[in-house]
């Protein structure tokens, strides 16, 4: 089998998976309990994040454990909204966000906040110069991603946090998912004040990841409780989940350097599929060399799935996490798709392991599936 | 040509006298030790500068390490070239390269008068220089985006932009021992940096009184004297059994002495420890006026028990500027983590801020502690913590 659906999850690390074990039946003890046992466990806690400080140069109490995506994500914008609501009630994000993002934006406007959607272009970026206009004396918030999910597009983070350097009150976020591991960010940055990171994505377990917080951010909490996570994120640390986690971000930070081995995998995929009158590449050119997502026109992509698979190739539909409704995707919309190719994509999405042979025998069976549905499904 | 070189340049070191080269040596030593793990350097101690010869390593984290090193009054990086005219303007026209920006200026020392030519003659004609082989660079000698540095010295000349504020102070061994008194809490540490600062070799003691200190309370000790270690080598720690004299001292002094009473033990114990050690002086982390045990009548009724000299680093600074140094040298969040410890425990409500010293004098003669203070001296363990952090030996590390 040849996995392709690399930004929908990843396989764990063998290592990973060893240290979560490890972990989880030698250092169970309460990380806060005052005995010498509950000691050890804090000490590991604390070397794990020290561990993730030296990799992201920055400081160890400005990582916060989480279960993953989705709640950094919540985190980082409800407890910015929240805990900055005396000073504004504006908003700002894309319109080509993870529904993590999207969905907490939508619900926050339920609750009296103004949120404004950044439209993309066609290759989707958003544009700086409607990003400035849109900032105002109440903007408490930022949020972008910084690879999309979809189609791979890179936004300019670090110029938007230059830009964010006029605008002390307004707190930049960043959902790094797609990028962790493969392009990096600097961290460092004065005003990359929130940075979320997921561990299943970059071959550790689900259910872990983190929320990078600068020291000088303070969120309302989601949760309350016995003060954990400096109070950000109480409830006793899954210490096993987060070790191992901070194994994983190792691990692929090691790795970062073979990302630059995926362009001429990704040019391949985009030479070949050319080819074919009826397909049409969606991701754009200077995309992320990780997502490749192309549509077929007047093909089910359900159905270009499914054969797929009998090939022994595992690709998808847009995002996993939208994929189960049938609607277009929201992210090919936003770049001005027409609705047939915004209903018939497929994302490839490839690992910093991949290999040239994998990508040809993608290719094989893609020609394959072609050859012999295309004349029944093509019409 | 590229930087090849870290120039250092000393501090108040460079103005000791004849025992310079004791104090050079020790620096280098320190220096040599920080950086053991990069096999390629070399690292040489002239009069007026050290200079690391860097042999292909990536000078930004060596520079890093060596900020936490005191007697260092800046670094930068730098290239050695030959002592003539010709080589020095090659350089400066590399140096320049190296840089982003419009605008530039060339400052020249010249400490070897040998040189045929002025600092100023020099300043112009590699101003002149650049300014005829590059495009787009202007001079502005008040702020300019590039400045590069050269010092024509005996031995050669080195060419050097930028430049990295080192910690000052005198290179750690170079002044003698102290033994510090370290709870675990806030200041101690940070008084215990200030005193290495000024070349102190630093040796600690920390009374635990197991089972009313917790066994966290001594793990914070080790971890603060794992901290201090980047900061001038190996930490010795003496660990004191502090549990029977604390429980005759509770038992037999009326509660509200009882504090003062403890602080007196406790400088008699370590000032034992300190002349079996040939140490010549304790350090604390006191801080006039802070709490019960640190105002005047206390200092005062407290200190009268050694003529040993106490080094209080902190004894006129605010609460304030000692947590600011404790967050600077990643001591502060150790310190507060909550657990009981010699100082914290047996707390009494109303501890005397005004304690009397022939009040004192007068309890203390019905109660000896003398054969007690001797025990918990035997008694003490002695561990000595190594700065490896360049080694990551750590039970943890194959599960990160």
């Amino acid at each position: 089998m040849i996995y392709l659906d690399n930004s929908a999850t990843t396989k764990p690390y063998d290592e990973v998976v060893d240290t979560f074990q490890k972990v989880a039946t030698t250092y169970f003890a309460n990380p806060s309990s005052i005995h010498a046992l509950g000691g050890e466990v804090e000490a590991l806690l604390t070397k794990s994040k020290e561990q993730i400080a030296s990799l992201l140069e920055i400081k160890p109490h400005e990582v916060i454990y989480t279960s993953g995506g989705t709640e950094s994500n919540n985190l980082a914008i409800k407890g910015t909204a929240h805990g900055y609501q005396n000073r504004g009630n504006h908003l700002i994000t894309s319109k080509v966000e993870h529904p993590s993002v999207l969905e907490t934006f939508r619900y926050l406007e339920t609750q009296g906040y103004s949120v404004t959607y950044l439209s993309v272009d066609e290759s989707g970026h958003i544009s700086l110069e409607e990003l400035k206009e849109s900032i105002t004396d109440q903007t408490i918030l930022v949020s972008l991603m910084h690879v999309n999910n979809e189609i791979g597009t890179i936004q300019p983070i670090e110029q938007v946090a230059d830009l964010l350097a006029d605008y002390p009150k307004t707190v930049f976020h960043v959902d790094h998912v797609q990028g962790f591991g493969k392009l990096s960010l600097p961290y460092h940055h004065p005003h990359l004040d929130l940075v979320t990171i997921s561990g299943h994505k970059i071959h550790g377990l689900k259910g872990s990841g983190c929320l990078i917080k600068k020291d000088h951010i303070h969120l309302t909490p989601l949760q309350h409780g016995g003060g954990q996570e400096h109070g950000v994120r109480p409830g006793t640390e899954n210490i096993a989940s987060a070790v191992s986690f901070a194994k994983a971000m190792r691990i692929a930070k090691e790795n970062e350097k073979s990302y630059q081995k995926l362009e001429p995998l990704r040019e391949t995929l985009v030479d070949d599929l050319s080819k074919y009158d009826n397909v049409k590449i969606n991701s754009p050119r200077n995309g992320a060399s990780h997502i490749l997502n192309f549509s077929v026109q007047n093909f089910k992509p359900e159905v270009l799935i499914h054969a797929l698979k009998e090939e022994g190739v595992i690709v998808s539909t847009k995002s996993a996490c939208s994929s189960k409704d049938n609607e277009v995707s929201h992210v090919l919309e936003a770049c001005g798709l027409s609705d047939v190719s915004a209903s018939s994509a497929i994302r490839v999405s490839l690992t910093t392991e991949q290999t040239i042979e994998e990508v040809q025998s993608f290719l094989q069976a893609f020609q394959n599936v072609m050859n012999k549905y295309e004349k029944i499904m093509g019409s | 040509m590229n930087y090849d070189h870290i120039l250092i340049r000393y501090g108040e070191l460079a103005l000791k006298g004849k025992n310079q080269k004791f104090f050079i040596r020790t620096l280098r030593s320190n220096v040599q030790q920080a950086l053991s793990d990069y096999k390629g350097l070399s690292i040489k101690g002239q009069r007026d500068h050290m200079y690391i010869l860097l042999n292909g390593e990536d000078p930004y984290p060596i520079i890093e390490r060596c900020k936490d090193i005191f007697g260092i009054q800046s670094f930068s990086m730098a290239m050695k070239v030959n002592n003539d005219e010709e080589s020095i303007k090659d350089g400066t026209l590399e140096a320049i390269k190296k840089e982003e920006g419009q605008t530039f200026k060339v400052t020249c020392k010249r400490p070897n008068k040998e040189f045929p030519k002025s600092s100023q003659e020099m300043n112009r004609l590699l101003g002149g220089h650049i300014l005829r082989n590059t495009e787009g660079w202007e001079v502005d000698v008040h702020q300019p985006d590039a400045a590069i540095r050269v010092e024509i010295r005996h031995d050669a000349t080195y060419i050097t932009s930028g430049r990295t504020e080192g910690k000052g102070g005198l290179p750690v061994g170079s002044t003698g021992k102290s033994l510090l008194m370290m709870s675990g809490g806030i200041d101690s540490p940070v008084a215990g940096y200030l005193t290495m600062k000024r070349g102190v070799k630093l040796e600690a003691i920390h009374f635990h009184s197991p089972p009313f200190t917790s066994e966290r309370a001594k793990q914070k000790v080790e971890d603060l004297a794992q901290t201090l270690t980047k900061f001038g080598g190996d930490v010795t720690v003496h660990y004191v059994p502090f549990t029977e004299l604390q429980q005759k001292i509770f038992k037999n002094v009326p509660e509200y002495y009882g504090m003062t009473v403890m602080r007196r033990v406790m400088m008699r114990v370590s000032e034992q420890l300190a002349k079996q050690h040939n140490i010549l002086s304790l350090a604390t982390g006191e801080s006039l006026g802070q709490v019960a045990s640190q105002t005047m009548e206390s200092m005062n009724a407290i200190n009268e028990v050694t003529n040993y000299p106490i080094i209080r680093p902190l004894v006129a600074m605010d609460k304030n500027e000692i947590i600011n140094i404790a967050k600077e040298i990643d001591t502060y969040d150790i310190s507060i983590r909550p657990y009981e410890d010699c100082c914290t425990i047996f707390v009494p409500k109303q501890p005397k801020t005004r304690p009397k010293r022939e009040k004192i004098l007068e309890l203390e003669a019905s109660v000896d502690f003398t054969q007690e203070i001797n025990e918990a001296v035997d008694q003490v363990e002695t561990v000595v913590y190594k700065n490896n952090a360049n080694q990551k030996q750590d039970s943890f590390d194959d599960l990160l």
